[in-house]
């Protein structure tokens, strides 16, 4: 029973399991990620632009994408933050520990942004346009957190 | 050949932060009830009833079935939309084209949320594709925040800019009977002191969560003629869609694609070269302060870099010469599935000459838009003059 009204209420909870099917260019991404560390996107053959993540068509001109290159791993903040809210992590359904420093990041070579965390919790400390660098985990696994995080390259 | 539709009456709920008293039936009824009441129809006289909900913040599916008492939808032809922050235009579009086709006279388009009973920042992290966007997701408020930086660096703005627009919304609230925050002495240093969430967004940045609902009626041309005094016609519609990923759109904020594109579009269809000069008054989907900015600059309300300037000079006050959400607009209002939809509601009390005492005197052509998640975009012309 509600303290504020005198209508009732009741809880539930809501607990369910998902699989998802990262898919062929995804497992080609994730493959090259974790055997090889490094990016790979695709380039449309019409307008050139390198798509990160890769995907079988461009869907600005609707052309089948084939060619795949290498970008990165060192790459341009297009935008950043300080994340200084509690966030319930999604893949763990932790509370993920706070500050931490996240960007839309431009890897060299790509003409699409990744999301992904900066090892620099400090405002002052990070701008739009810094050059940074993925640094990548010793034991990977085929997902983007085998990138522990991207580190913040001196000018 | 499409007919011509107006806007004839609407009804809202008083939106407010917790709802306990009601389930989903009884607040939509409640706007519901408003909105019939204000063109004086029964549901007898409806055609057809659209359901707009973003499922499933709430925790549960098929909303149209939980409400359709409310909503009216028992036996009717009806159809409910589930597209994010765009799910009130969406539905308020698809009312129009229903009307437009000439296949019904009169169609009522509902949005409703509780967020008071979901999760609704959980529910956004599904957005995010699992593989490539969860594992690095950082919610709604941090993924916002990235795109309000690159927006800082292209244009300037500073976030006492951004304040202001914080600040003009919590005082127009003040002047809406259906508006949740009500906050009449804010002040620009209190929205900068307010809490820091994810540089440069602090709490009174952003939107609140809100129960409400909304219900808006359309009707051809003879039957708006004969119900309403002072119709609201659908001038122009249009809707763009982005590329999947986040990270696809070059600036996000900075170039908003869809929204520059759906604009546009609106605007050519409805005549207009200088939307700052010929709109009379613009309601907009802003989910927090940077983003009312980088919206001027992107609906172009003025040149790019210059969204900052906008607010400072006052042209979007309610006494400014574009007034821009005399309503309060999301930041003071945010029942997901409902709020694009007051937009439009909003926009075309405006037209109508009802808005009490948000309204702008004399308003002839008013904008609403919806925005989405993954930067969907509709916008919606209405006008005094028929079409």
């Amino acid at each position: 029973m509600s303290e504020e009204s005198p209508t009732l209420r009741v809880d539930f909870l809501l607990d369910t399991e998902y699989q998802y099917a990262v898919g062929q260019y995804g497992t080609q991404f994730f493959t090259e990620l974790r055997d090889r560390a490094r990016f790979m996107g695709v380039r449309c053959p019409e307008c050139g632009r390198v798509y990160i993540p890769p995907r079988p068509v461009c869907g600005i001109c609707y052309r089948e994408l084939h060619e795949w290159v290498e970008v990165g791993p060192e790459g341009t903040i297009v935008g950043w933050t300080v994340v200084r809210i509690p966030f319930i992590d999604p893949m763990t359904g932790e509370q993920r520990p706070v500050p931490y420093g996240f960007a839309i990041i431009r890897l060299d070579g790509a003409s699409t942004s990744l999301y992904h965390f900066l090892d620099e919790t400090d405002e002052r400390q990070i701008r739009v346009g810094q050059r940074v660098r993925a640094v990548f985990r010793e034991k990977r696994e085929g997902s983007l957190r085998d990138v522990l995080y991207f580190r913040l390259l001196g000018e | 050949m499409s007919r011509r539709v107006a806007i004839i009456a609407t009804g809202q709920t008083k939106h407010t932060a917790r709802r306990p008293d009601v389930n989903i039936r009884e607040l939509v009824t409640e706007a519901v009830a408003r909105a019939l009441q204000d063109a004086d129809l029964t549901m007898r006289d409806i055609d057809a009833v659209l359901l707009g909900n973003m499922e499933p913040f709430e925790g549960f599916l098929f909303p149209e079935l939980w409400a359709i008492e409310g909503w009216g939808g028992y036996m009717k032809p009806s159809v409910k939309f589930n597209t994010g922050g765009t799910v009130g235009t969406t539905t308020a579009i698809a009312a129009y084209y229903y009307v437009a086709s000439g296949i019904y006279d009169v169609v009522m388009a509902v949005g409703f949320q509780k967020q008071s009973e979901g999760h609704t920042q959980t529910a956004i992290t599904t957005v995010g594709d699992p593989i490539w966007e969860r594992s690095v997701m950082a919610g709604a408020i941090g993924n916002f925040a990235v795109m309000a930086t690159t927006y800082m660096h292209e244009s300037g703005v500073t976030e006492e800019q951004a304040a202001k627009a914080a600040v003009k919304a919590r005082r127009n609230a003040c002047l809406n009977e259906y508006a949740h925050l009500q906050m009449p002495d804010i002040t620009v240093e209190d929205v900068l002191k307010s809490e820091m969430l994810a540089y440069p967004v602090k709490r009174l940045d952003m939107c609140p969560q809100s129960d409400g609902a909304v219900a808006v009626i359309f009707a051809e041309e003879s039957k708006a003629q004969k119900l309403c005094p002072r119709p609201a016609w659908v001038k122009a519609v249009a809707t763009a869609h982005e590329q999947q990923y986040m990270g696809d759109s070059p600036k996000r904020l900075a170039e908003m694609r869809s929204l520059i594109a759906a604009s546009r579009r609106a605007y050519q269809a409805a005549g207009i070269t200088n939307p700052r000069r010929e709109l009379d008054v613009a309601e907009i989907y802003e989910v927090a302060s940077f983003a009312e900015l980088a919206m001027y600059e992107n609906l172009g309300f003025c040149e790019r870099g210059q969204g900052g300037k906008l607010i400072d000079a006052g042209v979007t006050e309610l006494t400014g010469e574009l007034p821009v959400n005399p309503s309060g607009g999301v930041m003071s209002t945010n029942p997901i599935g409902a709020t694009a939809l007051i937009r439009v509601a909003e926009a075309a009390l405006q037209i109508m000459g009802k808005a009490g005492r948000r309204q702008v005197e004399g308003a002839r052509t008013a904008l609403a838009t919806g925005y989405g998640g993954n930067a969907w975009t509709d916008v919606i012309i209405l006008s005094r003059e028929k079409p």
